[in-house]
């Protein structure tokens, strides 16, 4: 037994060698991406590892990318982007919420190392932030869910009580509002970004107390196989999730990294990379993408959701015009007025009309 | 806040669906731990026997012969742990988180080209006559064959370790291997036994997660489910009856919080999925307590290698 212990952690040893030495190949740039979940959920790491392969593609032996998926957001974070840093990344992106801590404490050990991370607020000379105005989908996506509903219910399942998140449940209610008075949101926080289990248990809770069309912010594809199987409506988070509920899938709010992340590569090479920099994209720049519109919608509804999208794309829409109060009735915006950055970005309160409290 | 937005009769209906792998998982481990064998790998045969049941469902096309091949899949796992703890004598506690960490590894790796897969579906039975009976029929009657299966194994395993003289002997085994030896039972064999029937329902289990109340294969999809089971297990002192209800109380818990949050309860949410947790550490509390002590069922030679005096 022993002697098998013996051979048994050898051989380990040796299989953990053989996979650091493929990590630590030298290429002339090195990028290494962190994803919280793994690419294949066809969700929010997917499309960051779309935009991995279209750095590879566009700089082909020039660059060379490595990932690490399943990275939890804790002290994980910080062991891998070191373990990337040492074996010779140039630019590292991290792509969730979490990893802000860990970036920052790895940044100031690696100073020549340039950092992006998505969805952040804090900044450094060698860390980026960006993030996409994924509110302006929801608009879309509201307006349209607004429009379906025949229970006036619309069930929207969210993860974090994070600005990012709330931001996105009054984009998607007012739109929704606008396009039916009558329409009243009921909102399951389930405190994850993906546990698809759970996410599905949240989904039918809403189904069952009236929901007919789910919005959600959370990262799995469970949902739409929920809605499919529930005749219910849903949308698509971050991918086209149309393959897991062909009927109920209505369209998708699709993230577009890849632009994004071949131009800041490319300025990494060249020099030209800037730290503390903070990007905040949306539809006109095509970080955010609208899926394929299903033929289940109304051609007149589709025409509008094209005009919000377009009006959005173009600058004359703004997801957040006033008058606009507050959910306890406190007036927000002002008729005509349009919401800033910094109030958009700390977002922590619903606007009014949408019942329940954001839990702290 | 408006409780009867609640549809009580979904919501019964539904803690049953999400109680299910836990009944599944936590019986066979029953079994296990009243043979005296504790294994901790329940977590790893569970995700196993999600990631063979869907990968094996998916290609035939039929979730029962994926079911079948989530039990074999368990069974086959669990069948490991028995050798390296009944043959090699290796010690149970390290050798179940092992079996745990390798099952994780080896599912995530399996089901790799199977994310993002429709699985095929099982449909629902409704029990003829009762299941029309308004409310009663929606929360009991109108569920899918697994879930029936599971509550006939309740009393099946009931009625086994209570009233059969094969479930004595098991329980012989558990609560001193060297009296059970010198009578002329072989505890190896009934380990083994006891082992992989523990390794195939937490394979059910884990099928009936990936094939059905999710349905799709994720990685890590188990969450945990695993852990919960062997900590109902204690919670319902070793018996059947009481095991089945710990697990609808848990699952219970979880589908009623969502619930409430739809219908906007101003309610501290993180308490409330705490809630279930807690629960159980309470009830493991209680139980541990000296006034129920020596009633609480634990087999007397739970988690000890059986070394034969020859």
């Amino acid at each position: 037994m022993r002697q098998f212990m013996k051979y048994f952690s050898a051989s380990f040893l040796f299989i953990s060698m053989v996979i650091t030495s493929s990590i630590a190949i030298a290429a002339d740039y090195k990028v290494g991406f962190i994803y919280i979940g793994p690419p294949g959920d066809h969700g929010w790491n997917y499309q960051h590892d779309v935009g991995r392969k279209a750095v590879d593609e566009a700089f082909g032996d020039k660059v060379e990318t490595v990932f690490q998926e399943n990275v939890p957001e804790s002290a994980d974070a910080e062991r891998v982007m070191t373990q990337m840093a040492l074996s010779g990344a140039d630019m590292i992106f991290a792509t969730s919420f979490g990893y802000m801590e860990p970036v920052l404490n790895v940044a100031k050990k690696f100073p020549k190392v340039k950092f992006e991370h998505a969805t952040g607020y804090m900044t450094a000379d060698n860390v980026s932030t960006y993030s996409a105005r994924f509110y302006e989908g929801r608009t879309v996506a509201g307006h349209i869910a607004g429009k379906m509903t025949k229970s006036n219910t619309i069930g929207y399942v969210a993860s974090y009580p994070i600005p990012e998140v709330v931001r996105g449940i009054n984009s998607a209610y007012l739109a929704a509002k606008k396009a039916n008075p009558n329409v009243e949101f009921k909102v399951i926080w389930i405190f994850t970004w993906y546990d698809p289990a759970k996410e599905a248990d949240a989904a039918k809770t809403l189904i069952s107390q009236g929901a007919d069309v789910i919005l959600q912010h959370v990262d799995s594809s469970a949902i739409m196989t929920v809605a499919e199987e529930a005749g219910v409506y849903a949308f698509g988070q971050a991918s086209d999730m149309s393959a897991f509920g062909p009927n109920a899938h209505l369209t998708a709010i699709i993230n577009g990294w890849a632009p994004y992340y071949v131009k800041k590569v490319k300025q990494g090479m060249d020099g030209t990379w800037k730290g503390a920099e903070q990007t905040f994209d949306g539809i006109g720049a095509g970080m955010v993408i609208i899926g394929p519109l299903s033929d289940k919608i109304p051609d007149s509804v589709k025409k509008e959701a094209m005009e919000i999208r377009d009006g959005i794309a173009s600058g004359t829409l703004h997801s957040f015009t006033g008058p606009i109060n507050k959910q306890d009735g406190s007036p927000w915006l002002k008729a005509g007025e349009t919401a800033d950055m910094g109030t958009l970005l700390g977002m922590n309160f619903y606007v009014e009309g949408i019942e329940g409290d954001i839990p702290q | 806040m408006d409780l009867s937005e609640i549809n009580f009769a979904v919501l019964v209906a539904s803690l049953i669906v999400a109680s299910t792998p836990l009944v599944l998982a936590a019986l066979g481990e029953l079994i296990v731990e009243k043979s005296g064998v504790l294994n901790l790998g329940v977590e790893g045969m569970m995700i196993i026997g999600a990631v063979a049941g869907f990968i094996v469902g998916v290609e035939t096309g039929s979730a029962y012969i994926g079911m079948m091949a989530a039990a074999m899949a368990g069974a086959l796992l669990s069948l490991l742990f028995a050798f390296i703890i009944l043959i090699m004598q290796a010690n149970q506690v390290a050798s179940g988180l092992a079996l745990t960490i390798f099952g994780l590894g080896i599912a995530a790796l399996m089901g790799h080209p199977y994310t993002g897969i429709k699985s095929p579906q099982i449909s629902t039975i409704s029990i003829p006559f009762i299941s029309e009976i308004p409310v009663l029929g929606t929360m009991f009657f109108q569920h899918d064959l697994i879930v029936y299966l599971s509550l006939i194994s309740v009393l099946v395993i009931w009625y086994f370790l209570n009233r059969m003289r094969a479930g004595l002997i098991v329980r012989s085994v558990g609560e001193d291997h060297d009296v059970a030896h010198s009578l002329g039972y072989r505890v190896v064999t009934i380990r083994f036994l006891a082992i992989t029937f523990g390794g195939a329902m937490a394979g059910v289990g884990g099928g009936y997660l990936s094939l059905v109340r999710v349905p799709q294969w994720t990685e890590g999809m188990t969450a945990g489910a695993g852990w919960i089971a062997l900590a109902l297990v204690v919670f319902s002192g070793w018996r059947p009856f009481r095991l089945l209800i710990g697990a609808y109380i848990f699952g219970g818990i979880t589908i009623l919080q969502l619930n409430l949050q739809a219908i906007g309860v101003n309610i501290n949410i993180a308490l409330l999925s705490m809630a279930p947790y807690l629960a159980t550490i309470l009830a493991l509390v209680v139980i541990s307590m000296s006034r129920f002590r020596g009633n609480r069922g634990a087999p007397g030679c739970l988690g000890r290698s059986f070394v034969k005096i020859t």
